[in-house]
């Protein structure tokens, strides 16, 4: 499926998502579906919650005991195959990587997007990171209903 | 006034990029076939050409059919030209500089003995 | 007739990589590039590079080259380099004549490394000639480096880590990317290339590939054609794109032709692209004193062209009799970085090309 269309369908991606209760911090999602020689996730973390080993083929594997939900990860993922996600009240907050021109503003309504490049809902941008550590690769906050924990992967301008 | 000559109509340089920034260079100037054009110092021929809307850089030599950009690294030879009265220059690899006078070959390419 | 101690054929990751070991080794390096600036195709690479610390993973590619080109400047005194110089013809004399500035100039070297890259390959199909259609590399350069759109809409032709990457660009520098085209039946390239366009909405179309071009002074539209399982197209599938950009990314093919030429034993390997040099195991070639790396010797990640890079300098360097001072250490510590690029299942490929060439990993 992955192979053939180049996304993930919701069952592979619930594999990588812990406990709901787990999310009532936020948690780092790793979606590395491939064994790819890389391991930026593990050397970024500054929690040592993500474990690779010497082989930098295999796929990384996340301790959430340790994970703070930082988003160091997110931004250091060649792939920007992670995010932070979390549940409050009825919501589902996530810090996504984006790399593409406009950049949204705190409080602005854009589309919440799913793995597929279809449009979910509205996203609320909770807030935007951009430093010399993020190098050019901008982390949103933003926030969608909690129905579309397991939908909701980027954001995308309205106009 | 010279009017400077834009076959597509708009220009196709990169204003803004999330990644990288191109700094405003100086303008500079240059005839294509005869057309005055502009291109910016940094450019190689063929990118300025391919910002003023020229996509046909020379006839293959057999079937004359038009060929463009194809590699950009001076591999393929696809954009020779004729650049101040030299005949086969790799316009890819060539910068562009002020004044510079460029010439499509198409059908009149030659290879000295 | 210019006498030199070791001359470096090729500016980029592996040259450069191989330049800053052989200096550190007390060599003198006469670097070779064709292009006018140094750092090959990295300095085109907008992304975040993956693999490990040591090959600069989470770095982005232009600053790769940046980071080399830098490593070099402590060792002016015994580095030259040469830009915009092209080496036409290599021979058994260890003579490299060299084109630049209209003129023909001869050099002579004791220990000579080529790290000459790869070129693109290209696909059959009906007008494909026409102008608008671009070699990947070619988009790169016109986009990232001189900051010009190919067109304004692009099809795609080949999904392996090329053509994602390069449709992901595309899209950053503000084209449109109608669709990526793969005639397997799955995603070539690393699977998060791909998942980062279709979120952005680009449709992937596997089994599928161009038919023919339409245009005449330029591109206006593609046919593709749905393949099956056995490569054979199945009547009735085609469709039409519009679009004024046709990218072709179908693999490389390793820049041989200078060590052929030297008369250096060659040995033709489909997996890692096509004609590449047998080297042993210190990656010298058939010929003595003359080395190999990067692409030039198997297609593979500029990652592995760095590593390459560096055990090549540090060969040539020892077989000039001017070892590294922490040589057996670099050694092994270069070999283990290697392998452990090329172990996964993404390497297999990789693997049995060498395997296939004779060569132990």
């Amino acid at each position: 499926m992955i192979q053939k269309f180049g996304y993930a369908d919701t069952e592979l991606v619930k594999t990588k998502f812990p406990n709901e209760d787990i999310l009532v911090r936020p948690k780092a999602i790793i979606e590395c579906y491939q064994e790819i020689p890389c391991n930026p996730c593990e050397t970024s973390c500054p929690f040592n919650a993500i474990m690779i080993g010497s082989d930098i083929n295999h796929q990384p594997v996340i301790d959430y005991n340790l994970c703070t939900g930082c988003g160091a990860c997110v931004y250091s993922c060649p792939g920007l195959a992670i995010m932070v996600a979390q549940l409050k009240q009825d919501r589902a907050y996530f810090k996504v990587p984006y790399e593409l021109l406009p950049v949204p503003k705190k409080g602005d309504i854009w589309h919440a997007i799913n793995r597929q490049g279809e449009v979910l809902c509205d996203a609320k941008i909770e807030s935007v990171l951009q430093n010399s550590k993020t190098d050019r690769t901008v982390v949103i906050t933003a926030s969608v209903p909690k129905q579309y924990l397991f939908d909701f992967i980027t954001v995308r301008n309205k106009v | 006034m010279i009017e400077y000559y834009l076959e597509s109509g708009e220009e196709m340089r990169i204003e803004e990029h999330p990644i990288l920034s191109f700094k405003k260079q100086n303008q500079l100037h240059f005839t294509f076939n005869g057309r005055p054009m502009i291109g910016i110092e940094g450019d190689t021929i063929a990118a300025a050409l391919h910002d003023n809307g020229i996509m046909h850089y020379s006839n293959s030599l057999k079937s004359h059919r038009p060929r463009g950009f194809y590699c950009a690294i001076g591999n393929c030879g696809s954009c020779n030209m004729k650049v101040n009265g030299v005949e086969n220059i790799k316009t890819c690899m060539t910068l562009l500089a002020e004044g510079m006078v460029v010439e499509s070959e198409l059908d009149e390419v030659t290879i000295d003995a | 007739m210019r006498e030199r101690d070791l001359i470096i054929v090729g500016g980029g990751p592996a040259g450069l990589s191989a330049a800053k070991v052989a200096l550190e080794s007390g060599c003198s390096v006469t670097l070779i590039e064709r292009a006018n600036d140094l750092g090959g195709q990295l300095v085109k690479q907008t992304h975040k590079f993956f693999g490990s610390k040591s090959e600069y993973a989470k770095t982005r590619g232009i600053d790769i080259a940046t980071i080399l080109i830098h490593d070099l400047e402590p060792y002016q005194d015994r580095l030259e380099i040469l830009t915009n110089a092209t080496v036409v013809a290599m021979y058994p004399d260890y003579v490299l004549s060299v084109y630049s500035g209209h003129d023909y100039i001869k050099f002579k070297a004791n220990a000579i490394i080529i790290a000459t890259g790869a070129s693109e390959k290209f696909l059959v199909f009906e007008n494909n000639d026409i102008p608008g259609i671009y070699g990947a590399g070619a988009i790169q350069t016109l986009m990232n480096q001189y900051g010009i759109m190919p067109g304004r809409d692009v099809v795609m032709v080949g999904s392996g880590n090329i053509g994602l990457i390069v449709s992901y660009q595309l899209i950053q520098a503000g084209v449109n990317v109608k669709a990526v085209l793969e005639a397997a039946d799955h995603i070539g390239g690393y699977l998060v290339h791909a998942s980062k366009l279709v979120r952005l909405g680009v449709p992937i179309l596997t089994n599928t590939t161009v038919k023919r071009a339409h245009g005449t002074t330029k591109l206006e539209k593609v046919d593709t054609i749905q393949l099956d399982n056995h490569w054979k197209e199945i009547e009735g599938s085609e469709e039409t794109i519009e679009c004024d950009a046709l990218c072709i990314s179908v693999g490389l093919s390793p820049l041989h032709q200078l060590l052929s030429m030297a008369g250096v034993e060659m040995i033709y390997i489909n997996e890692l692209g096509g004609m590449i040099p047998k080297k042993d195991e210190d990656y010298e070639t058939s010929m003595p004193h003359v080395y190999a790396c990067g692409d030039v010797t198997g297609i593979e990640e500029a990652s592995s062209a760095m590593v390459e890079g560096k055990i090549a300098g540090l060969m040539a360097a020892a077989s000039l009799g001017k070892p590294h001072p922490e040589f057996d250490s670099r050694k092994e510590e270069y070999f283990h970085q290697l392998t452990n690029l090329r172990q996964g299942p993404c390497g297999i490929k990789i693997r049995k090309g060498l395997e296939q060439a004779g060569e132990m990993i």
